[in-house]
């Protein structure tokens, strides 16, 4: 049973988004996605600062069986990132909508996070993908 | 840190002892002068075994009694072609007036070997109905990248730069759309349908001004005969793109079927697959490309000529629209050798008596394992040289994955099936028995399938556990991955 | 039928239980317009006694030239042990150690060449292998450029003191993804890479440059000045090295300040025979930090259930059966069977016994320049060297070798093509395995051959 909470945002792509406080947009992978790939061994982040285009790859997760890449939702400037992941990538599998968040991104529309799809879709969209 | 408890062999390096030398192997003293400047010189010395020439030749010759391999064990490792590797063919290309020779020294001292390569190259023209073959590229995926490159020199050579999208089945093997990366291009995956042949209405919507070409093997990766391959080739040729053929599936049809008449036009030759080189723990391979005739001036020098009598390299003068050197000489030649041996050995009607063979080994090995219980992931469709299993339904009712049975077979004495690819097949075993393995042996396989079947189901932590008889247990690969330990270094 | 076992009555038998009549009906998916027929193009098959006498006569004919040929492949002695052990049914039929339990031999020769590879190159971690130098040269410097995060120029400097062939082969693979490979000109007195031709790229955005110890020309680079230059511009440095050297010489590892950043090299002189030009084996090593971005396979130590120490792929998610199209590199057999030769022969040379056999070949080199010399030959550059010489002859190579060929010596490797403002220069090499007696032969007979006297 993947958990899916319901306050966040998801990608088809298996991200999930959550609006913080100060206005940033906080971006990870969801459950599903973590069981998929296994135990991870690395985690590759983005350089606080960088510009990141909506869709636009910018971290890569690595487990022994699969990498891939982790897609920046939003347009916007990344503010910080959990370089912590790189002494601990299993905080990923442990705790991903938590300890496990992967890069804090200042949209440049903030407007946009409404426009993805909410837990209940993207629990219909992990249901119908497992046969 | 706490070393693990060692293996079953130690390093070589734990068996040093300082001062130990082979004494047996020392050059001769030269006269002449050797100095380094001393800002270049090397200050301490690099940490290689000193060990004497015994010990040296007991631990290698212990570490290789710890593989399986073809010449001790069946080994099906579907889309890898392991057929027996002919003792003849090591002997033979190893000896020493080929093993001497220098890759540079003058041709007209190579005239012997120069004579092999050549008429390989014209054997693999006529077993694959192409026009010319290089023989320089030194794996298959060098023989892919070989391809994708000339298909990309020939559009760019017609003005058509444009064209930069290799179109890509699902199912195909990772070094296709990674070759399709090296060489610039994009790949575009399109679907397979429940059958197992490519959706030709996917392919259709695919193609456009923008397609260089498509990589296909037939059989495909999913071990069937991809039937509309002639409505393939006319959807991608129209579009104006061209065939790649990889050649990795070549054994099923070797003798039937010319991939130069299924409209391909260029494809790669696994030698250590089809033509029985050895797989050496690794490779070499030799990955010779054909052409047909609109590629033939884009190959991969050097590729042996011939005026009258005399064979020559024929290099970048000789063909100045060629893609270059992909190699330092001319390739894996040794590896050539030993394929030139093999398909003489095996001659002109052998050819298709190996595809048909190894044709008949997959689907007594199908019919039989269906009969044991085991799910086809194709039920409707013949098995070529080799098959796919889907474990999919003991997953879920047994809880062993294809992983358990893949281990249980090695304690079983069977190298196992080669596990999870093609991705598209859950719970797959790729199954290649190859037409050098006899019947006994593959009822043997079939009774060694069964039998972790049965043992899946009265205890399956017997799969989950395996292997046990082995010299090392399963390892644990996520540790592997997170806490390298990629070089032995001595203690603190 | 060679190497296929089946009786009729196996194949009847086996008929019965697939469920068909013939074996024709297996192939009854396959269009029948699509079938090929009678081969012509293969002759009937052979024994193995007629083919292996075919094989013989034209390995006779082939002869065994007397070599002084280097130019990036090197005769060396090889204990008769490597290959007793190496063409072993376990080392020699296997495959790559995907099933690692099975292959913990493989696995762990691999995990021991990779140690000694590291240390020989004073580096911190190799790969299990790349085809050969001149391709290992390619896949460095796409390396380079994927790990170079700030540079985006996509540009490697390459000297003409490298290998010609290592040079067209690195435009071959890499031009396809835009790299650009500007060549830098050497110092025509010296023989070694120009200072000015750095210069003249001082200040732009460099990602990567070459550099060959020894040379192509089997001069000493100033390498801690190069590798020096480079960094200070902010490029990495991509090391190509002759291993038997590095027994002798500075490794990458500690060149310069920082040391060289990637280190390649052609492995073949590790206990692998000529043969004709292949199969050799690339080599490749780096910084830890750099091993994501390194491609080929990496063998690792772990431990299994029990806890006891074992070796396995590892990292394999950067390789193309995982990563596919984003994969570093489409490499997927590499050179494995060559590795485990490599890695005997280290054993059994050991420190010393590299050393020695590199300053042989050091030795053997200079009495092959000093008594060419007495012949006619002009040394062209005179300064330290390793096991190579450029001599410049009195009328073109290709007469020399000809007439040298004609008494069964290869002579050495003509530069004219590749170094024409050299005039007629060849590229002689003497290994430990030439005697005095072996030089004293090239020696009297290139000295009829420059002096006009009919051979």
């Amino acid at each position: 049973m993947t958990d899916t909470p319901k306050d966040l945002r998801y990608t088809d792509s298996h991200e999930w988004l959550r609006a913080r406080p100060d206005g940033s947009v906080e971006i990870g992978i969801t459950d599903h996605a973590q069981h998929a790939l296994g135990d991870l061994v690395f985690v590759e982040v983005p350089d606080a600062g960088r510009k990141v285009t909506a869709g636009e790859a910018c971290a890569v997760v690595e487990s022994v069986k699969a990498a891939s890449d982790v897609y920046s939702p939003l347009a916007g400037t990344v503010l910080e990132s959990n370089t912590g992941l790189a002494a601990t990538p299993e905080q990923i599998n442990k705790d991903p909508y938590g300890a496990g968040w992967i890069m804090r991104i200042k949209p440049d529309d903030p407007g946009q996070l409404a426009r993805f799809m909410d837990a209940q879709a993207y629990a219909a969209l992990v249901a119908s993908a497992a046969e | 840190m706490r070393t693990p408890e060692s293996g079953p062999e130690p390093l070589i390096f734990e068996l040093s002892h300082a001062g130990r030398v082979a004494r047996a192997q020392l050059p001769p003293a030269a006269k002449g002068s050797a100095t380094v400047p001393p800002a270049l010189r090397r200050r301490t010395p690099p940490r290689l075994p000193e060990v004497s020439e015994l010990q040296a030749v007991r631990h290698y010759t212990r570490l290789s009694q710890l593989n399986f391999s073809i010449d001790t064990e069946f080994y099906p490792l579907g889309s890898c072609t392991m057929k027996y590797n002919p003792r003849g063919s090591n002997q033979y290309a190893m000896l020493s007036g080929f093993l001497a020779r220098h890759p540079f020294a003058p041709e007209v001292l190579g005239q012997g070997l120069l004579a092999c390569l050549f008429e390989l190259q014209d054997m693999l023209c006529a077993v694959t109905g192409m026009r010319a073959v290089s023989l320089t590229p030194m794996a298959g995926a060098q023989g892919e990248f070989a391809g994708v490159a000339m298909i990309r020199r020939y559009h760019r050579d017609r003005g058509d730069a444009a064209r930069d999208e290799i179109i890509v089945p699902d199912a195909a093997h990772g070094t296709n759309p990674a070759t399709a990366t090296m060489c610039g291009m994009r790949a575009v995956e399109i679907a397979t349908n429940a059958d197992g042949d490519i959706d030709l209405d996917a392919l259709r919507k695919a193609v456009s001004a923008r397609t260089a070409g498509i990589m296909l093997t037939n059989p495909s990766t999913l071990g069937v005969f991809e039937r509309h391959i002639g409505e393939v080739a006319a959807i991608v040729h129209e579009a104006g793109g061209l065939l790649y053929y990889d050649g990795a599936n070549l054994n099923a049809i070797l003798g039937t079927v010319r991939p130069g008449d299924m409209g391909f036009d260029v494809m790669h030759m696994n030698l250590h697959k089809t033509f029985s080189t050895p797989h050496g723990g690794g490779g070499p391979g030799a990955g010779a490309v054909g052409v047909g005739e609109r590629l033939a001036p884009y190959l991969p020098v050097p590729v042996v000529g011939r005026e009258g009598s005399r064979y020559r390299w024929l290099t970048e003068q000789d063909l100045p629209q060629s893609i270059g050197r992909l190699s330092g000489f001319m390739g894996n030649t040794g590896v050539l050798l030993r394929a030139y041996v093999y398909m003489r050995m095996i001659g002109r009607d052998g050819m298709r008596r190996v595809g048909e063979h190894a044709t008949l080994n997959a689907n007594y090995l199908l019919a039989r394992l269906r009969a044991e219980g085991f799910d086809a992931a194709y039920p409707t469709r013949r098995a070529t040289h080799e098959f796919c299993l889907t474990l999919k339904r003991q997953a879920r009712e047994l809880g062993a994955t294809a992983m358990d049975f893949a281990k249980r077979l090695l304690d079983l004495g069977c190298h196992a099936p080669t596990t999870y690819f093609p991705l598209l097949v859950p719970e797959c075993l790729l199954i290649e028995p190859t037409e050098t393995e006899a019947k006994e042996t593959l009822d043997a396989f079939v009774a060694a399938m069964a039998r972790c079947l049965a043992e899946a189901r009265a205890d399956v932590e017997l799969l989950k556990q395996a292997p046990h008889d082995l010299p090392v247990r399963r390892l644990d690969d996520v540790r592997a991955a997170k806490s390298l330990d990629l070089r032995w270094t001595p203690a603190a | 039928m060679a190497f296929i076992p089946h009786t009729a009555d196996d194949v009847r038998q086996m008929l019965t239980v697939i469920g068909v009549s013939s074996m024709e009906q297996l192939f009854d998916e396959i269009p029948e317009s699509l079938r090929c027929g009678v081969l012509t193009g293969i002759p009937p098959a052979l024994s193995e006694q007629e083919i292996g006498r075919l094989m013989s006569e034209r390995a006779a004919a082939d002869g065994q030239p007397l070599n002084f040929l280097g130019a990036g492949a090197y005769e060396h002695h090889i204990p008769a042990a490597v290959w007793a052990i190496t063409t072993r049914g376990e080392y020699y039929s296997c495959y790559t150690p995907y099933q690692a339990e099975a292959s913990q031999g493989t696995l762990q020769t691999i995990y021991e060449y990779q140690s000694m590879m590291a240390s020989l190159t004073g580096m911190a971690v190799a790969n299990a292998s790349l085809y050969d130098g001149a391709s290992a040269l390619a896949e460095a410097c796409l390396m380079a450029v994927r790990a170079h995060r700030r540079s985006k120029s996509a540009c490697v400097l390459v000297p003409r003191t490298v290998h010609p062939l290592w040079r067209r082969c690195a435009r071959a693979i890499c031009s396809n993804q835009e790299l650009k490979l500007p060549e830098l000109a050497y110092d025509r007195a010296s023989g070694l890479t120009a200072v000015n031709a750095l210069a003249a790229h001082a200040g732009s955005d460099i990602t990567a440059l070459v550099i060959q110890q020894p040379n192509v020309f089997g001069l000493l680079e100033p390498v801690d000045e190069l590798t020096d230059w480079a960094h200070a511009q902010g490029a990495l440095v991509i090391a190509a090295v002759n291993p038997t050297s590095l027994a002798l010489l500075k490794p990458p590892g500690e060149w310069g300040q920082k040391g060289a950043d990637i280190v390649i090299g052609e492995g073949q002189p590790l206990g692998v025979p000529l043969a004709g030009g292949g199969p050799y084996f690339g080599f490749m090593t780096t910084r830890l930090e750099h091993v994501r971005q390194m491609p080929g396979r990496i063998v690792g130590r772990t431990v299994d259930l029990d806890g006891k120490a074992g070796f396995t792929l590892t990292l394999q998610a950067r390789e193309q059966h995982i990563r596919r199209a984003k994969a570093t590199s489409n490499i997927c057999t590499n050179q494995g069977l060559l590795v485990t030769a490599a890695t005997i022969y280290l054993s059994i040379l050991g420190p010393s016994g590299l050393e020695q056999v590199a300053s042989a070949c050091q030795g053997r080199t200079s009495e092959l320049v000093e008594r060419l010399g007495r012949a006619g030959a002009q040394l062209r550059f005179p300064g330290a060297r390793f096991h190579e010489a450029v001599l410049t002859l009195n009328r073109p190579c290709e007469t020399v070798l000809a007439a040298l060929a004609g008494q069964g010596i290869c002579g050495g490797y003509d530069l004219t093509e590749d170094y024409p403002e050299l005039g007629h220069a060849l590229l002689v090499c003497a290994t430990e395995t030439r005697t005095s007696e072996d030089i004293e032969r090239y020696g009297q007979a290139l000295a009829r051959i420059l002096s006009g006297d009919r051979p």
